[in-house]
């Protein structure tokens, strides 16, 4: 033990573990390339997520025969603004019989995570902050954390409501974290890889019987895709899964005892996860920043593209990816219009006696069409 | 005996189903109506306030005592009305001073819109007088009059409905002007037909034999009475009015009746001495056949009143109305008897 200490300290363990492409905001300036880094992921969590937030307002109002917010902005768009500006100007309350410290705390534990999983995101081609080899594994860890803050910040309120909220957000988390991951493991064995990077590449230039095949994950493994998105939703606390919050039982369950900024941290912790979740599904599932199966974007053509597409290359995977992240985000403000929540019991079947066997169904199947083919 | 169960569709469709319903609306027109911005879409009877028409409240108080809520106020004041018949009592009623209706307190039942006897109290669909201060949604008699502008008009009556007693009178009150003035051009067209007899004038006379009493106008009809008959109604013990109509209907009969004999008296007239004059276009064939006209002219004929049977249902089988046809009728039966007059006369004188 103590000797393979310095060996995980060695420069040679930590070059294998970061950097496997370069990336467009490594620069030589280590300080201004960290700003940039830090820069795409508070845009993504900040900006991106409050676009996913309209979106819902908007697409769930129209569901409903409604139009959305309208009067801040036109058609509504600067409605999250104006409530961000309402958030900070509220009373903070701190209910007495609460533990303050840990209740002060569990948003920032809920919303730092959720600002940590974009480090790793490819939003296009060279547009990410670190290709880590353990990308996925790392994306799929640090998403789980954030369960911890909703857990903290449901025992910290001294409130029922708030507790049972938490304890069934840790049991659904524990329930729901097997067939993601399970899922993501077959992505990996088929991709070859756990960086995402390298996921998003293998789905260009995959083989069959040693013909180049592009073909997106979610093709060979639709499966595996429709477990993931469920299992996504299921940690997202997202309708029809929301039984953390469950208004109509538990007030807002973890949330009840929450005002103000730290209410407005959970709320994008909750919107950020999303924009999270589904930028993961497009790069797993549905070729990362490629406009279709088997097309790439102009100015990728030479094999070393990977990281260097040039400008107009760059832009249109931003904005295909973007494309993506948002559709995702409709679907799941589809399901949430459209379902009524689980019951508890429902839930937690489904995640056992369902998704799980038909996971580890998936990676059976995909460990052999990848030795096979 | 078995409990038939709904077939059960396989997984996945109703899962499917909800995704096309929410997708459907998702590109429907959104029912809301941006309010502050455009005027909503309410219906025309929308019970949005209350309105009160001052001038018909007399402050019998049934409203402000029928109110659950006791929202109304009215205050009021008795004044003397001057006699309306010399040597009469004055007499007292009672004047609006204040009528207020508390819409903080009020639950918009609508019980003083209905109990109210005099058409005084309206739904009004105004909705917008909010208050920033619970004191100011009462409002006063001079707000609930201006509120009463904007109460429609009552719905149009089903086809073949009895006409309200108000309408109705005022209805026959203007019928009875426009009779009176037809009337009177009638009278003047009357007049120019005796003085230039026109091809058409005979026909004129003739039709006023067939009209029966009812199309005969009266004059002054709204005024006199025949005072026995109102006598005779009110010792039968009658209501005044009932008398006051009856007398009147009576006038007006006897009015039609002089009439009549009157018009008679000037066709026998015309009939003796102008008949003369040009014979209808229609029957001058039969008057080419005929003896001499001057000899037919001085002939006199009796029983006037009399028609040709023959002519006046081939003129009625022709479709012509039945006046003409009495008119054509009875000139061919006058022409006939002339005829045979002469016809006795030639005999007699070779």
């Amino acid at each position: 033990m103590t000797a393979s200490l310095p060996a995980l300290w060695d420069a040679g363990v930590l070059e294998a573990l970061v950097a496997q492409s370069a990336s467009l905001l490594t620069l030589d300036n280590f300080w201004l390339s960290a700003l940039l880094k830090i820069l795409l992921c508070t845009v993504m969590l900040m900006v991106v997520s409050l676009v996913g937030g309209y979106l819902e307002h908007k697409a769930m109002g129209h569901m409903q025969n409604r139009t959305g917010p309208m009067e801040a902005g036109p058609h509504g768009v600067l409605q999250l603004v104006a409530d961000g500006i309402k958030f900070i100007q509220k009373e903070d309350i701190v209910p007495r019989a609460a533990d303050p410290l840990v209740f002060a705390v569990a948003p920032g534990v809920a919303l730092v995570p959720a600002l940590l999983g974009f480090l790793v995101i490819p939003l296009g081609p060279g547009i990410w902050a670190e290709d880590l080899e353990l990308g996925l594994f790392y994306a799929l860890a640090i998403g789980s954390v954030g369960v911890l803050g909703i857990l903290m910040g449901g025992w910290a309120s001294a409130n029922k409501f708030s507790l049972i909220g938490g304890i069934r957000a840790a049991a659904q988390l524990i329930a729901y974290e097997l067939p993601l991951i399970l899922a993501a493991a077959a992505v990996a064995i088929q991709a070859g890889s756990l960086s995402l990077v390298d996921i998003v590449e293998s789905q260009a230039t995959m083989n069959i019987f040693g013909t180049p095949v592009s073909m997106w994950f979610v093709f060979p493994q639709l499966l595996g895709f429709a477990i993931f998105v469920t299992a996504a939703l299921a940690e997202l606390s997202r309708p029809p899964f929301d039984m953390p919050i469950a208004d109509s039982e538990l007030v807002f369950g973890y949330m009840t005892e929450y005002t103000g900024i730290k209410f407005a941290m959970f709320l994008l912790t909750e919107y950020g996860g999303m924009v999270f979740m589904s930028a993961l599904i497009s790069v797993l599932y549905l070729g990362g920043w490629q406009p279709l199966p088997g097309i790439g974007l102009p100015g990728c053509e030479a094999a070393a593209g990977i990281s260097d597409c040039g400008a107009l290359g760059t832009v249109l995977g931003v904005g295909i990816m973007m494309a993506k992240i948002m559709a995702l985000i409709f679907v799941m403000v589809w399901l949430r219009v459209a379902y009524p929540r689980l019951r508890e019991d429902q839930l937690q079947k489904i995640s056992w006696l369902v998704l799980i066997p038909l996971s580890l169904a998936n990676i059976v199947v995909v460990a052999i069409g990848k030795v096979a083919l | 005996m078995s409990i038939t169960t709904p077939t059960k569709a396989p997984f996945g469709v109703g899962l499917m189903k909800g995704l096309g319903v929410t997708l459907k609306h998702l590109f429907k027109k959104p029912t809301t109506q941006m309010y502050p911005h455009e005027r909503p879409d309410l219906a025309p009877r929308t019970r949005g306030v209350i309105a009160l028409f001052d001038e018909n409240c007399t402050v019998c108080m049934l409203c402000a005592r029928e109110c659950p809520d006791w929202c109304i106020y009215i205050d009021s004041h008795k004044e003397k009305l001057p006699a309306q018949k010399e040597g009469g009592r004055e007499r007292t009623r009672n004047a609006l001073d204040r009528f207020a209706i508390d819409f903080a307190l009020c639950m918009y039942c609508g019980i003083c819109v209905e109990v109210c006897p005099f058409d005084a109290l309206f739904w009004s669909p105004e909705f917008e007088y909010a208050e920033y201060e619970i004191g100011g949604m009462l409002h006063e008699m001079d707000r609930l009059r201006e509120w009463a502008d904007t109460v429609p008009p009552p719905p149009a009556l089903d086809d073949g409905a009895d006409s309200p007693a108000e309408v109705a009178d005022a209805i026959a009150a203007k019928e009875k002007e426009l009779d009176a003035a037809q009337a009177k051009t009638d009278e003047a067209a009357q007049a120019d037909a005796a003085e230039e007899p026109a091809p058409t004038a005979k026909a004129k006379p003739a039709a006023k034999t067939g009209t029966n009493v009812a199309d005969v106008h009266v004059e002054g009809a709204g005024e006199q009475i025949d005072q026995a008959v109102y006598d005779e109604q009110i010792a039968a013990g009658k209501s005044e009015r009932m008398a006051r109509a009856k007398a009147k209907a009576a006038w007006v009969r006897a009015q039609k009746k002089a009439k009549l004999a009157e018009q008679a008296e000037a066709e026998a007239d015309g009939g003796d001495g102008g008949d003369g004059g040009d014979e209808p276009a229609a029957d001058a064939g039969a008057s080419a056949e005929a003896p001499p006209k001057q000899a037919l002219a001085d002939v006199h004929v009796e029983g006037a009143g009399e028609i040709d049977q023959a002519v006046y249902d081939e003129q009625i089988a022709a479709g012509k109305s039945e006046r003409m046809a009495r008119a054509k009728a009875k000139a061919a039966w006058v022409r006939a008897q002339k005829q045979k007059q002469l016809d006795d006369q030639d005999g007699g004188d070779p």
